[in-house]
């Protein structure tokens, strides 16, 4: 079976975006950029289902400029066998991008497409489910274990309470969390080898999708800050500041 | 203009982070309708129907709906959608996993995890965990959205609204549930909690949390811990504070053996007092907190225990 893996290029996790002075948006000139970390979660899982012998060829897909590509090649250099890239200038929402991976999914067929939770610059937290919605699919949200089995996978997911498993019927959508697994580096000869692995370009524009726009940014701005607190001597100046000055113990 | 909230519940007791999300409803101008969807879940509705500010309980009490499985209750709530202008949810596990797909069926964007509402269409969200506040204007003429509940002070419960049950069962049957794995304590949720004590890498072993419980007990605290803690197997996913797990914003917030991650700051930051209690100095965490000790937190938590 083919495992689809769509990705997202965004912000190093390390670094801590600055908004803009004039509160547009964020600042990310000459910022660091990564693949995002749930993403690289699904690009492992898929491999290791190619490698346990489930799956058979695992495509990435990333929606971007053409800065995505590096992306999608550090998908190549984990063990993908072939990406494709939706070329487009704009930052869609994740409805348009559900959309565009949509027509991808009616092209591939995949039995899985394997997607991470959220992306760590906008923490929407939705394109996998709008993307089972729109292909009638079922779900596995915020998964720590995948087990395909038969013409089903279970999949175990991190809920508020604990842990639930689902049963879903194939082709299905799975997203990941962080328990999963632990993504692999990728080896110098995997890199050289991923730069002549298949890299297909369709522009998003090509899709006959309408790709308006369905919110507008108003504005960015710094949270509040907080103001910077002291240090404490002892365990009693400690007890003494909570009861008696924060007066949030008694 | 009329908005349908969506209860947070396991059947048997109503999520006090409901109020909270009442309380974003409110805001956002209109009626309310508070849909319960569940099975053997009456107890739930009763509850619901005391929530202020609401005008009317929908219960959809089905097998299909026991486990909230996300198929049968996008659908449900898409068949509903029609009389609402507003589609409103918690963002915590249940509604992350099934607004999207709502959306989506509606054909309209969601605005994720609000902690704000400036008008009927425009919300407050952060991003960037945390490190920008985005104000967005929705263009979609229904809004689905999720709300952080850290952001709204929860309504009261004297009311006595009215409880019409429905009749549409929505089976997509995709998906079954197989198992669950609850984490069972005595202790508060992490998301009702006004007191939250949490433990990091610096715990070193899940036997450590011990530590913890003592003060929690005579706090009346919820534990939770970081990433670090849960990847390590010291404690349960379900006790992760931060972008990525839990967000909490309560009065007092004890992070012990924590360096202060940005994605780790992103749960808790919003908390009224912070204490951090860490044996490096340099520790980001300290950035964040109101009272912070050096000190190696195998001595610090015996004696704070004792002390208090
Ligand atoms: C996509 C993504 C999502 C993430 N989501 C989250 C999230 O939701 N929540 C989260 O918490 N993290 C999250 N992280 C992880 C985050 O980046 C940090 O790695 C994590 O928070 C670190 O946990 P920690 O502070 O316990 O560990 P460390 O950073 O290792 O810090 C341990 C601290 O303990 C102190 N210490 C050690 N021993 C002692 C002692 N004896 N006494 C006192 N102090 C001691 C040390 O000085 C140190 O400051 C995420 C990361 C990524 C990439």
């Amino acid at each position: 079976m083919k495992i689809l893996v769509p990705i997202k290029r965004v912000i190093d996790y390390n670094v801590k975006v600055r908004v803009k002075p004039d509160n547009s948006n964020v600042d990310l000139a000459n910022v660091k950029m990564a693949i995002n970390p749930f993403c690289e979660i699904a690009v492992e899982e898929a491999i290791r289902l190619k490698e346990a012998g489930i799956a058979s060829e695992v495509i990435a897909v990333s929606i971007g400029d053409k800065s995505c590509q590096e992306q999608l090649r550090t998908a190549l250099a984990l063990g993908a066998d072939r990406a494709i890239q939706i070329d487009t200038a704009e930052t869609l929402d994740a409805l348009n991008i559900a959309k565009l991976l949509q027509k991808i999914v009616e092209e591939e067929q995949p039995k899985l497409v394997i997607l991470g939770k959220q992306s760590i610059d906008s923490d929407n937290n939705q394109t996998g489910q709008m993307l089972a919605a729109l292909t009638n699919m079922p779900q596995g949200t915020f998964a720590s274990e995948v087990k395909v089995d038969g013409d089903k996978v279970n999949v175990t997911r991190e809920v508020d309470g604990g842990l639930q498993t689902v049963a879903l019927n194939l082709p299905a959508i799975v997203t990941t969390d962080l328990r999963l697994n632990e993504p692999r580096y990728a080896s110098l000869p995997n890199i050289m080898k991923a730069k002549r692995k298949p890299l297909d370009v369709k522009s998003a524009a090509d899709f006959g999708i309408d790709l308006s726009p369905r919110s507008t940014l108003l504005k960015v701005t710094p949270p509040a800050t907080r103001q910077a607190g002291i240090i404490v001597e002892s365990i009693d100046e400690l007890v003494e500041k909570l009861k008696n000055e924060a007066k949030v113990i008694s | 203009m009329s908005v349908l909230v969506y209860a947070e519940h396991d059947n048997q007791t109503l999520k006090a982070e409901t109020l909270k999300t009442v309380a974003a409803a409110q805001a956002m101008g209109g009626e309310i309708t508070l849909l319960v969807a569940g099975h053997h879940c009456q107890t739930v509705a009763e509850e619901a129907a005391k929530v202020n500010g609401i005008s009317k309980v929908l219960v959809a009490d089905n097998t299909a709906y026991e486990y909230q499985l996300a198929e049968n209750i996008s659908l449900l709530v898409t068949a509903l959608a029609s009389e609402h202008d507003h589609i409103v949810a918690t963002a915590l596990t249940t509604g992350k996993n099934f607004m999207p797909r709502v959306a989506a069926l509606l054909d309209v964007a969601q605005i994720s995890d609000i902690i704000g509402v400036e008008s009927s269409d425009t919300f407050v969200r952060p991003i960037y965990a945390g490190n920008a506040i985005a104000t967005v204007q929705s263009l979609d003429s229904k809004k689905v959205i999720t709300v952080r509940t850290t952001g709204f002070d929860a309504v009261a419960t004297d009311g006595n609204a009215e409880i019409v049950s429905l009749d549409t069962v929505t089976d997509a049957g995709t998906s079954s549930y197989v198992s669950e794995e609850l984490t069972v304590s005595e202790r508060p949720d992490l998301g009702a909690a006004s007191v939250i004590i949490s433990g990091g890498r610096g715990m070193q072993n899940g036997d450590n949390f011990k530590l913890l419980e003592g003060i929690a007990d005579k706090l009346g605290a919820a534990i939770g811990a970081s990433r670090a803690a849960v990847d390590a197997g010291f404690v349960p996913n379900d006790m992760q504070v931060g972008q990525t797990g839990k967000i909490v914003a309560p009065d007092l917030y004890i992070a012990v053996g924590i360096s202060g991650a940005i994605q780790h700051l992103a749960g808790m930051k919003d908390s009224k007092v912070i204490v951090a209690i860490n044996k490096d100095a340099e520790a980001p965490i300290f950035q964040v907190a109101d009272y912070g000790i050096v000190a190696d937190l195998f001595e610090a938590l015996p004696e704070l225990e004792s002390k208090l």
